[in-house]
């Protein structure tokens, strides 16, 4: 393939007329135009060489697809000047003309790109663009692309090997279900840190002390809480039962509701309305260490028999858990934030690790939907199991063998567990 | 002023730092002052920021804003007992829409992605090229696959972790203690670094001995 210098290089020549026309134009109180294909050219010094570059061509902009409506592929050819090593081309300037205004600079590139996304755009407006190479002291503009406007597409076919195993999950969480609710004993390994909840509340009702539940400090949007307030259901039950007393200190006033609508609940279905109260749930504060602050001194002042930590944590994960192991507190934890799971793992004396959070509720109530769901899960990670096992498998043949078939089958199981946007 | 500002924030860092020896009524004090504030600040905060900066300037422009304010306003009929139910509405499309966000998340980020990063030969740096990457490369593959895949195992909830099964459990449980060992130093220097910056103040902005 051969490129020819484009003819839209701006030389000083051409360039002073442009300029000397920009100022005329704007005197005249007129709407400097776009004038893509000449481009906004900057001056060049007038002491030094100019470096003369041929501009990038073949300029297409298209739609991204699978997208909200609001993003735009633009591409390329670099200009043939624009090499890795003594390139002339020092970089790319993209240019947006929105409903045929004035075209403005969106973006700066390296050297050798020849691709930009412009998001954030809107899809009742038409979009224009070129793009400019540029050397020391020159610049040479593309031609315009076809005006456009983006498309929302309502089905993200990205997703759809993502949306298939998803499929075969809620199937098997539905079979599940319904092999439960037919009297099928569905079977889930023992969890340590889930047995010993009943036998913690049983500890706390023994002394005569409290229990703790102290939920994180993530709002309702985060799953961690979502299954915090679902275990507090069923410690609240055996709490209202066992007529313990429990407290909960909180950071966020939903959580602070949420939470009183389940004690309530589990204290109605003990059948002992009347023993709940809402200031068994009050709220502290948004602030982080405030919030520490105060259950730190909850701790040291109630001595609570039992502390459970289930939630979303972040630094103050140690510092509750260290104070509530100084006041000689049966501590139960969770979260699924790595970063502070081995300090509840080193100051508590049951840790539930990441995926074991989201099995508690399931584990303690041992419902037929709960136990359905966690069956499901877990054929959602036989199926990532067995693929890892195979993709590693015809991974290490193909690398060595370079067998065609085999490269094939794996790139299928790549792309299958390939997500993009 | 400025010296009153300092001497105030000393007076209340070394309120808290007292809880190291003791409850105390010093703590108590900070720990009050501390809650307080902060509760006000959030709420003048979340005001600002949400209902007056999000909703108040954006409702003409995104419509949608309406919905979300409606279903505030929903919250706040707990304040009347007799219609107080109807706040359960708001907080169940919460919980609904915060589970269905997430799932794709998670599923995306702990199952897709995570497979197909695992996905690589073992004895090799790229396809076709047959064994030819460095002992080290091999050994970060094999730790990689197998913490990968037996951790999974661990998680693995409908079988009972006995016989290869449970022997490759526990191989999994030690994959992510070794892993948590490894966090946990991490961890602990960065909250050291949290404990330098109140020292530093004290010894240095308020007592001048660090210049």
């Amino acid at each position: 393939m051969s490129f020819k210098k484009n003819t839209l290089t701006v030389t000083p020549s051409a360039f002073s007329f442009s300029l000397l026309i920009i100022i005329f134009m704007t005197a005249a109180a007129s709407v400097v135009s776009a004038s893509a294909v000449s481009g906004p050219a900057g001056p060049p010094e007038a002491d030094t060489v100019e470096i003369v570059i041929a501009s990038p061509t073949s300029p297409v902009v298209s739609d991204f697809k699978y997208d909200d409506g609001n993003s735009l592929i633009l591409t390329w050819v670099p200009s043939i000047d624009d090499l890795p090593v003594g390139g002339k081309v020092l970089g790319y300037h993209v240019y947006r003309s929105d409903n045929g205004g004035e075209a403005k600079k969106i973006a700066e590139l390296i050297p050798g790109s020849n691709y930009f996304k412009d998001d954030d755009l809107y899809g009742d407006t038409t979009y224009v663009y070129h793009v400019v190479a540029r050397s020391a002291n020159s610049r040479a503009a593309s031609i315009n692309t076809e005006a456009i406007q983006p498309r929302r597409e309502w089905v993200n076919l990205n997703l759809k090997y993502l949306f298939l195993i998803a499929l075969i999950i809620a199937a098997s969480v539905i079979y599940f279900i319904e092999t439960a609710k037919r009297g099928k004993k569905l079977f889930v390994r023992k969890i340590a840190g889930l047995e010993a909840v009943d036998e913690a509340i049983g500890r706390a009702t023994e002394m005569g002390r409290s229990i703790l539940f102290i939920p994180g400090i993530n709002d309702m949007d985060d799953v961690q809480t979502l299954a915090a307030i679902t275990i507090l259901g069923r410690v609240s039950r055996v709490v209202a039962d066992y007529d313990t007393k429990i407290r909960m200190p909180v950071a966020r006033s939903l959580v602070m509701t949420a939470a009183r609508e389940t004690i309530k609940a589990s204290y109605m279905a003990a059948g002992r309305p009347d023993a709940y109260n809402d200031d068994m749930v009050n709220y502290i504060t948004d602030e982080q260490f405030g919030y520490v602050a105060a259950v730190d001194g909850i701790m040291v002042r109630e001595k609570p028999a039992t502390i459970f930590l289930l939630g979303g944590f972040f630094a103050e994960s140690l510092i509750l858990a260290e104070t509530g192991n100084s006041v000689g507190a049966i501590q139960i934890a969770g979260t699924a934030r790595p970063a502070q799971l081995p300090f509840f793992i080193a100051a508590c004396d049951f840790t539930l690790i990441g995926e074991e959070l989201f099995a508690a509720s399931a584990y303690l109530s041992g419902e037929p939907k709960q136990l359905g769901s966690l069956k499901g899960q877990d054929i959602g990670k036989g199926i990532a199991m067995l693929a890892i096992l195979l993709g590693v498998l015809l991974s290490t043949i193909a690398a060595v063998g370079d067998t065609e078939t085999i490269t094939e089958i794996l790139k299928f199981i790549t792309k299958v567990f390939t997500v993009t946007n | 002023m400025e010296h009153f500002s300092l001497w105030l924030a000393a007076f209340l860092t070394l309120g808290i730092i007292s809880f190291l020896y003791k409850d105390n009524a010093w703590y108590k004090l900070t720990e009050a002052i501390f809650v307080g504030l902060s509760a006000g600040y959030w709420f003048v905060a979340l005001f600002w920021d949400n209902f007056y900066g999000k909703f108040w300037i954006g409702k003409d422009e995104h419509l949608y804003l309406y919905v979300g304010a409606f279903l505030g306003l929903l919250m706040l009929l707990r304040l009347i007992p007799k219609i107080g139910w109807i706040s359960r509405w708001p907080l169940s499309f919460i919980v609904g829409a915060t589970s269905g966000l997430w799932l794709i998340n998670y599923f995306s980020s702990n199952i897709m992605k995570q497979v197909q990063a695992t996905i690589m030969p073992l004895f090799s740096t790229q396809y076709g090229a047959g064994f030819n990457a460095e002992p080290a490369t091999i050994i970060g593959n094999l730790v990689i696959v197998f913490g990968t895949f037996t951790g999974l195992v661990y998680f693995f909830f409908s079988k009972e972790h006995k016989g290869a099964f449970g022997y490759t459990a526990k191989m999994g449980i030690w994959v992510i203690m070794i892993t948590f060992g490894a966090s946990f130093g991490y961890t602990v220097m960065s909250r050291m670094s949290l404990f330098i910056g109140r020292i530093d103040f004290l010894l240095g902005e308020w007592l001048g001995m660090i210049l």
